[in-house]
């Protein structure tokens, strides 16, 4: 048994050496893909180029509202972040850059912006000029908007205070300084505590008692309800914010995810291609029939072909996952768990890479089966829940359970990221459907 | 026991049956030609011999020493491995006691030494059909089974392959195959196995087969043979 499957072993990887493009494939895809995924991942993505013009006189850029200082450079730089900014003199300038498309838009600060924000009646603008380029558009548009919605939050909150520090005098009292003269405040709770000094020493009879009560309690109903506006318009500076919670384990970062499938998806594919495609090619050579006249057991056959596709799959994908390491930090310390859920995961790949090489009866028939069984496969199991109905979804999980795309890569993920479900408990979905292709397998080479 | 025995050896594949109630005996260093119309059982027959199909019924008797090699009518190589390699794996697959002994005997007796170390890819179809055949006798066999073993060959090609087996049968051992060229059957055969629709309907020496109204013409012989029993 074991020299048979040594003797199988040695003979399909002399075939597979005497492949010269395969073995390239082999070897130069695993490099070709970790370079690509790990330089994608390091490196920010690019910024568009956009004209930038701030017509503001740089001594008009603070601008003072009450005893709030807001300085309008600070909310430039928040701009900078989502565009790469190409300085220009003039707006004519700036319109020219946009024509000619050495910028795909132009953002120009108007000089009146501080002004605008100054009088807290009227909502500033900045101007963005674009080419007629959708595509163009929506990306600034996209990138603009997103930073200028964070920069309206953070100048809400800045006027908030204003809005804050008025009430305060208002309520507490004190010194308003307005057009270079100070006046004092003498502020609701200090008058409705007079107010009811007076009305103390004011006879019953007293005909003006009455009114003076009346402006005591309106004072009191004030200093009350006057305190609470605070709170409220602290709410209009963020009505809604966001509390995040994941519900268990631990949540893994887009970046790590994404390793996780190119490392499960170039599994999947050297796997299953090179399993069915070996088992079709002792078929189309006619050896099958030979092997298996009482030489080689079944058994041993498939064994034989899912160990070289597994040891394969798992050389490639563990090189493509350590050359992304080189890119990406991930934690070497858990690189046991790698090891554990690679190899499993490229058994049951191997497993149905000989079940379909079992059922077909040519090379090119079971390398178009393995693309067309595999490609849905990775579409399905990334579906978010949320994209779909909760009838399709169900129906999406159950197709990608009887297939080792989606357990595989949960394996893999738990084992990278710490995901849910559990590393154990992946693989030993992955156990059941390695003995569930097992079988389908043994059942094909039978026919 | 030397000699090939079949008794009653029938096959069934659901509710069709590929060979019924075949019986023959194959004497050691004996030349059997099976002929047929296609679809008559001659590849199913040789299936069962060869331990490939098991029988649905009926008794086989293989030599107890040496067993069957078995030639395939579709050459089955690995066309990217070279002779030897080939040789090789499978004389370890039919664990041969001196591998590389066996080797080097059949690349000798196969004509074949010089060609040791090209793929069999690269090979002329000829010369694939010897190492096809080789591959059948490397655990030296008593008994070797070839289906339509010079089907694709030209006639020089085809003469040097028979040069080849022939040189087995001196040696004793016994050969059975399928063929649809009657003068070869003739010309190497002793004996004659007819099948259509997968019963046998003669089993002698040629010239048993051949009528009087026939002449020397043995395939006239055997149309006209088979048409009168309404094949």
């Amino acid at each position: 048994m074991g020299l048979a499957l040594r003797a199988l072993l040695a003979k399909d990887l002399r075939i597979l050496g005497r492949s010269p493009a395969l073995a390239a494939l082999l070897i130069i895809y695993p490099i070709a893909i970790a370079l690509l995924i790990g330089l994608a991942l390091s490196s920010s993505p690019a910024l568009p180029r956009v004209a930038f013009l701030n017509e503001i006189p740089p001594d008009q850029a603070t601008v003072q509202l009450g005893r709030e200082s807001i300085n309008t450079t600070t909310y430039e730089r928040r701009l900078f972040q989502a565009i790469q900014p190409v300085p220009v003199a003039t707006r004519a300038q700036a319109i020219a850059d946009v024509r000619s498309g050495a910028t795909i838009a132009a953002l120009i600060i108007p000089a009146e912006l501080p002004q605008e924000l100054a009088s807290a009646s009227q909502t500033a603008y900045v101007d963005v000029i674009y080419n007629n380029n959708a595509v163009n558009q929506s990306l600034v548009e996209q990138a603009i908007e997103s930073k200028l919605a964070q920069a309206n939050a953070a100048l809400a909150a800045q006027l908030s205070r204003v809005a804050d520090s008025y009430i305060d005098l208002l309520l507490k009292g004190g010194n308003l300084n307005f057009l270079g003269s100070t006046y004092k405040i003498l502020g609701l709770v200090r008058a409705h505590s007079l107010l009811q000094a007076i009305t103390a020493e004011l006879p019953p009879s007293s005909p003006v008692r009455p009114r003076v009560e009346q402006v005591e309690s309106f004072a009191e109903v004030a200093v009350q309800h006057l305190g609470g506006s605070k709170a409220v318009i602290g709410a209009v500076a963020e009505p809604i914010g966001v509390k995040q919670e994941v519900l268990s384990g631990h949540r893994t970062p887009l970046n790590d995810y994404a390793v996780a499938v190119a490392v499960s998806v170039s599994l999947m594919f050297v796997c299953i291609l090179l399993a069915s495609g070996m088992l079709a090619l002792e078929r189309e050579e006619g050896t099958l029939a030979r092997l298996r006249r009482g030489l080689v057991p079944a058994g041993l056959l498939l064994g034989a072909k899912a160990l070289l596709a597994a040891i394969v799959g798992f050389a490639v994908s563990f090189a493509m996952l350590a050359g992304i390491g080189i890119f990406v930090p991930l934690d070497w310390a858990r690189v046991g768990l790698w090891i554990a859920s690679i190899a499993v995961g490229s058994v049951a790949f191997a497993t149905l890479g000989v079940a379909m090489g079992a059922i077909v009866r040519d090379l090119r028939a079971a390398s178009l089966l393995a693309l067309f069984v595999s490609l849905p496969l990775v579409f399905l199991a990334l579906v978010p829940s949320a994209a779909v109905s909760s009838a399709l979804f169900d129906a999406i999980r159950i197709i990608s359970a009887i297939f080792p795309f989606k357990p595989a890569l949960e394996a893999l993920d738990a084992a990278i990221n710490q995901s849910q479900p559990s590393l154990l408990e992946a693989l030993g979905h992955l156990a059941a459907l390695i003995a569930g292709f097992g079988v389908v397998a043994r059942l094909a080479l039978r026919g | 026991m030397t000699r090939l025995q079949a008794r009653g050896l029938s096959k069934r594949f659901g509710s069709r049956v590929a060979v019924r109630d075949v019986s023959f005996e194959l004497d050691p260093g004996a030349v059997l030609a099976i002929i047929g119309p296609n679809g008559a059982g001659k590849t199913t027959l040789l299936s069962m011999l060869a331990g490939g199909l098991a029988p649905s019924a009926g008794e086989l008797r293989v030599p107890a020493e040496g067993g069957v090699g078995w030639v395939p009518q579709q050459t089955a190589v690995y066309s990217k491995l070279s002779v030897a390699e080939n040789l090789r794996l499978f004389a370890r697959l039919e664990r041969v006691a001196d591998v590389e002994a066996a080797v080097a005997g059949m690349l000798d007796q196969a004509g074949l030494r010089e060609r040791a170390d090209e793929p069999v890819g690269r090979l002329s179809g000829g010369n694939r059909q010897r190492v096809n055949i080789a591959i059948g006798l490397i655990a030296d066999p008593s008994v070797l089974l070839l289906d339509e073993p010079s089907s694709a060959l030209d006639p020089r090609q085809r003469a040097r392959l028979w040069e080849f087996i022939l040189t087995r049968v001196a040696g004793g051992t016994s050969v059975a195959f399928a063929t649809h060229d009657i003068a070869e059957a003739e010309r190497y055969a002793g004996q004659l196995l007819v099948l259509a629709d997968g019963e046998m309907l003669f089993a002698g020496p040629p010239q048993g087969l051949r009528g009087a109204e026939h002449g020397s013409d043995l395939e006239r012989a055997f149309v006209a043979f088979l048409a009168e029993r309404g094949h």
